[in-house]
């Protein structure tokens, strides 16, 4: 079985090529299948070899199996080989398990996604990648996995590229990784020099050996560190991890959770010969690197609000004690926490998956609340991920924790004191998240503070627009009480010269037509009508403009009074954890939105993904069995291990009381982080606002210097080198060319094709070589 | 006063000079010519005392070979400069810049 | 009495010179190429070279000066030259110039340089007496020298013919010549050379 050690990559090539040709023709949910499967068979194969491995003797476990040879050139000649030993056995168990989980989880998370196929395919390949990394017996067999997975973690982030903003995170995460690559390349020219190979059984025998100087296995161990900081997402090389996020959630727990983050630990793990070997300030400068990491990670995920951010941050945060471990020369206890982190991360992010799923993409803390009432599998799942994150005994998380805290405590108490605020703060903020997220009163069909202010907006404009109406119809009823008296005053006019025309005829002047008395008596009756009905007119135009006057005047009190009232009201918090914010005022402005998510239920997440959460959520609880402190034939991770470790394991020089101790103080540190969370978030007790400072949440701001710099001085500087590559390196290539053209112009004069000029030229010509004949002697 | 050789060597370089700088000052291809000649008389004198100075024959029967030559000379080129100077009279040297890049 | 003769000559020789080079007009340049070409004979007497002054004086002033003045008439360039424009800018100030070099070279060559003139002299043809030249170069010529004269034979037969083709009329009428200015300013700017040529090959 152990020559079949090259079928643990070959499956996920193959579902990759296969899904390559014929993904999409065979569509969802097969293509998901296939990849599922394939990530079954790796896990098989991974299961064969250990078990063929663990029939040999100790220290006969590992074994190189070499396929052919790749690079031929020279002095210099790689092959393709795996090596199965048991640090990447370990490895490539935990990767084909927990990815062939995540792959079954995708089936049901990327259902109707129109890209689904490629998903998978990328998926396979990455697995693929991972799986050359840890099983390369070079370097650079491992550089080349290296380098595919940072380029499967690019396709994947910006797996929905058509959002910019997506297609962004994936350059960043790809340009940041290969900053870190250029340190591994650097360490492997040098590993080739000073070697003459780059297999790991040369290198690392020829180490152990005692072969290297110090000021070599530094430079190399420095290298390899740079590499291994910006794979791993330490600082400063960690700013692609939370924009990562933007990719799918299995991408998250795949990739940037359980494997490829990881890998960074493993390079440093495969030459802890070379790191042995270097200077004693660089396992310091690995361990602090990693702890104050870790400690400035956790700081930032206090106050985030997306879900998924405050498990990226919260992974960079892990993997900082891993570092610590391995800066401490505590290998195992950094393995182990490796192996447990991939079960409980790989649980929160999936159980983060399934709870965005059912709450239909909203991915904000703020909104959810009470979600354990509907996502019950979810729910308890994920507050296992939680406890064995935070340290709680039995859970994983807590021995490899303790581990890692007691060895360093062995190096140095000021890294323990780091280490064990850390711990305190990563207790404290999951606890945040899950009371956010399950518990407490379900916020989802809250007003937002963005919707409040909107709806305050709408209500001051209705009443600012009454007002203006009333206003409009005020002058309207104003003009028409005007041409009321005037038609009025018309008809009493007209009246009173009826009358008069009616007098002068009975007086006996003007005998016409007109002057007949029976017309004039009518005339002056209709005069008479019409000065009655205009007196009448006036009266209704004078009480419609009292109307209006009386409708303005409520107007403007209503418009006085809302905007008393918006000025007045309270700032709608953003996390509202004791009752829903008070919107009676502006009810009938609010947003369509707010209504529509009244009804909205979250539902429980298919059995596709509730059945890894369930399985990760069994390993997390008894993944700690693997390395129990309590008897040496307990430690079986130490004791599968311990071939690829050289002896170079640092042994605790501590008793057990010690121990204890230690381990005491870590738990009580742990409650200590879930009580104030709870206090905070759930009894109200404390004012959550003290932890969530804006400075924490914006991450120290590094992420807006780092853009300021690159935009200003840093543009300054591409530009520059751009202006220098062209003006100067390609400005004297073409210089050449440009001056000879000139040249050429300068003594094309000279060819005016006069024979005078010629024969001048060759007289010329003539004397001087006289000259040079009759000086030559004295030359 | 002795006549050396020196006189006769000194005589040719001043008419061999005269005859350069008439060729490259006049224009009329037919002077142009004339120069031409008076230095090839200068070459000729030049060879002739060498050859008395040095007791040698070989002076004058080189002589005798560039007469022949420049006679040559002088009917080809008298012929170019006919065909020149038929399809434009008074056509001087600088016309004929064809050949001007 | 030869220094007397010599220097007449000489100066008959250098006027000749000075007036071929300084003549307008080119029948007179004739002229006073005539004189120095016989001033040159006077000296190749001097030199006991008596054949070849009687060669110079019946090739060279009797046929080739005689040629150029046939050509002179028969194509009418007799108009005078106007010496006193020079269309080329820099050409007197550098035949000046040449000229100075190409005195100074040959006179340090001839006179001067490195170890004189040193030939020394052959065995087997030596200088006879005045009256003794014409066989003894008639020998030297046919005994030493015999192919060269075969072939100087040959080119004066080639140049002959070449001078009746050269001259022949052509059927059709006579193409002008192209008219370029002279001395005229080239470009500044160095441009694509295909445009050149063909704009002045059908002026």
């Amino acid at each position: 079985m152990l020559d079949l050690v090259w079928l643990i990559p070959a499956f996920p090539l193959a579902g990759f090529a296969l899904l390559l040709v014929a993904g999409r023709r065979l569509g969802e949910p097969r293509s998901g299948w296939v990849a599922t499967l394939a990530m079954v068979g790796s896990f098989a194969a991974t299961v064969g070899v250990v078990v063929d491995q663990l029939s040999h003797d100790e220290h006969h476990r590992r074994s190189v199996t070499t396929l052919f040879s790749w690079v031929p050139a020279g002095d210099l000649s790689v092959d393709i080989g795996f090596l199965a030993d048991p640090l990447s056995l370990t490895m490539c168990l935990f990767i084909t398990g927990v990815g062939a989980l995540i792959h079954l989880y995708s089936i049901g998370y990327m259902h109707g996604d129109t890209d689904f196929s490629r998903f998978f395919a990328y998926l396979n390949l990455f697995a693929f990648s991972m799986l050359v990394l840890v099983l390369g017996d070079n370097m650079l067999l491992t550089f080349l996995g290296w380098e595919g997975v940072g380029a499967c973690s690019y396709l994947l982030i910006s797996f929905w590229f058509t959002d910019p903003a997506n297609a962004s995170a994936g350059k960043k995460a790809f340009i940041t990784n290969r900053i870190g690559d250029w340190g591994v390349l650097v360490a492997m020219c040098l590993t080739f020099f000073t070697f003459g190979s780059l297999s790991y059984v040369e290198v690392l025998d020829a180490t152990d050996a005692g072969q290297v100087a110090e000021s070599t296995a530094t430079f190399i161990a420095v290298m390899l560190f740079v590499g291994a900081i910006g794979k791993s997402a330490q600082f400063p090389l960690y700013l692609w991890l939370p924009d990562a996020m933007a990719g799918p959630t299995p991408v998250s727990a795949l990739i940037h959770a359980a494997t490829m983050v990881t890998s960074g630990i493993y390079l440093l793990t495969r030459v802890n010969p070379i790191i042995a070997d270097a200077a004693d300030w660089v396992p310091s400068l690995i361990a602090w690197v990693g702890v104050g990491t870790a400690l400035f990670a956790a700081t930032i995920a206090m106050a985030q609000t997306d879900m998924k951010k405050v498990l990226a941050y919260s992974t960079i945060s892990q993997l900082g004690y891993m570092f610590l471990a391995v800066g401490c020369g505590a290998y195992v206890p950094a393995i182990f926490h490796m192996v447990t982190h991939a079960f409980f991360k790989a649980l929160l992010f999936l159980g983060s998956g399934s709870v965005i799923h059912g709450m239909d993409g909203d991915q904000d803390l703020r909104h959810y609340g009470g979600l354990r009432k509907w996502m019950p599998v979810t729910a308890s799942t994920f507050i296992i991920g939680w406890l064995a994150i935070a340290g709680v005994p039995p859970f994983a998380g807590f021995w490899s924790k303790d581990e890692i805290l007691a060895y360093a405590w062995n190096e140095s108490p000021a890294l323990w004191a780091v280490g064990l605020v850390t711990a305190v703060l990563t207790a404290f903020y999951m606890t945040r998240q899950v009371v956010l997220t399950f518990f407490g009163r379900h916020r989802y069909a809250d007003a937002r503070p963005d919707e409040v202010v909107a709806a305050w907006d709408g209500r001051l404009a209705a009443a600012t627009a009454n007002l203006d109406d009333s206003v409009a119809t005020v002058e309207a009823a104003r003009t028409g009480r005007e041409s009321a008296v005037a038609v009025r005053a018309e008809a009493e006019s007209a009246h009173a010269s009826a009358i008069e025309a009616a007098r002068s005829a009975t007086s006996g002047d003007t005998a016409d037509d007109a002057s007949d008395p029976e017309v004039l008596a009518q005339a002056v009756l209709a005069a008479e009508d019409a000065v009655t009905a205009a007196v009448m007119a006036v009266e209704v135009a004078e009480e419609s403009l009292a109307v209006a006057q009386a409708a303005h005047t409520v107007a403007a009190a209503d418009h006085a009074i809302v905007i008393a009232a918006a000025e007045g009201r309270d700032e709608v918090p953003a996390l509202a954890l004791d009752a829903a914010p008070d919107t009676d005022d502006v009810a009938d402005h609010l947003p369509d939105a707010v209504a529509a998510r009244a009804d909205h239920h979250p539902h429980e997440s298919p059995w596709t993904m509730t059945l890894p959460l369930v399985v990760l959520a069994v390993l997390s609880v008894g993944g700690g069995i693997m390395q129990l402190p309590f008897a040496p034939s307990l430690r079986f991770l130490e004791q599968w291990l311990e071939p690829s470790l050289f002896g170079n394991e640092v042994h605790l020089g501590l008793g057990a009381g010690m121990l204890w101790v230690l381990a005491a103080i870590a738990i009580a540190g742990g409650l200590v982080g879930i009580a104030v969370a709870i206090a905070a978030y759930q009894r109200r007790r404390i004012d959550h606002r003290v932890f969530e400072q804006p400075l924490l949440a914006d991450a120290w701001a590094i992420d807006r210097a780092v853009g300021d710099f690159m935009g200003g001085p840093g543009r300054a500087g591409f530009e520059a080198t751009t202006t220098f590559d062209e003006r100067i390196v390609d400005g004297a290539v073409n210089g050449v060319g440009t001056s000879v053209r000139r040249l050429a112009g300068v003594l094309r004069r000279f060819h005016n094709g006069l024979v005078r000029t010629y024969a001048a030229g060759a007289a010329l010509g003539a004397v001087a070589l006289l000259l040079w004949f009759l000086t030559r002697a004295s030359w | 006063m002795e006549v050396t050789v020196a006189w006769y060597l000194t005589l040719g370089a001043v008419l061999f000079t005269l005859g350069a700088v008439g060729l490259l000052v006049r224009r009329n291809p037919l002077v142009m010519f004339m120069c031409v000649e008076l230095m090839l008389n200068a070459v000729n004198l030049t060879f002739v005392s060498l050859g008395d100075d040095l007791g040698d024959l070989g002076g004058q029967v080189s002589v005798f070979f560039v007469l022949v030559v420049a006679a040559a000379e002088v009917v080809v080129g008298l012929g170019i400069i006919v065909a020149i100077m038929r399809r434009r009279a008074g056509a001087t040297a600088d016309d004929l810049s064809v050949l001007r890049g | 009495m030869e220094a007397a003769v010599f220097i007449v000559s000489a100066v008959i020789v250098l006027s000749g010179a000075f007036g071929v080079l300084l003549a307008r007009n080119p029948v007179h340049a004739a002229l006073f190429l005539v004189q120095s070409v016989f001033g040159v004979a006077v000296l190749f007497l001097l030199l006991d070279a008596t054949f070849l002054a009687a060669v110079q004086v019946i090739v060279y002033a009797g046929a080739i000066v005689i040629l150029f003045l046939f050509v002179i008439m028969l194509l009418g360039v007799d108009r005078a030259e106007n010496l006193d424009v020079e269309p080329i800018a820099g050409q007197r100030p550098l035949a000046v110039l040449i000229g100075a070099g190409i005195l100074g070279t040959t006179l340090s060559a001839l006179l001067v340089a490195v170890g004189g003139p040193t030939g020394a002299p052959a065995a087997n043809s030596p200088l006879g007496d005045a009256g003794d030249n014409t066989r003894r170069l008639g020998e030297a010529l046919f005994t030493d020298h015999v192919f060269a004269v075969e072939l100087t034979a040959l080119l004066l037969t080639v140049a002959v013919v070449g001078a009746v083709v050269l001259v022949r009329r052509l059927a059709g009428p006579l193409q002008p010549l192209p008219v370029v200015a002279v001395a005229s300013e080239p470009e500044d700017e160095p441009e694509d050379t295909e445009e050149a040529p063909d704009e002045e090959a059908g002026a």
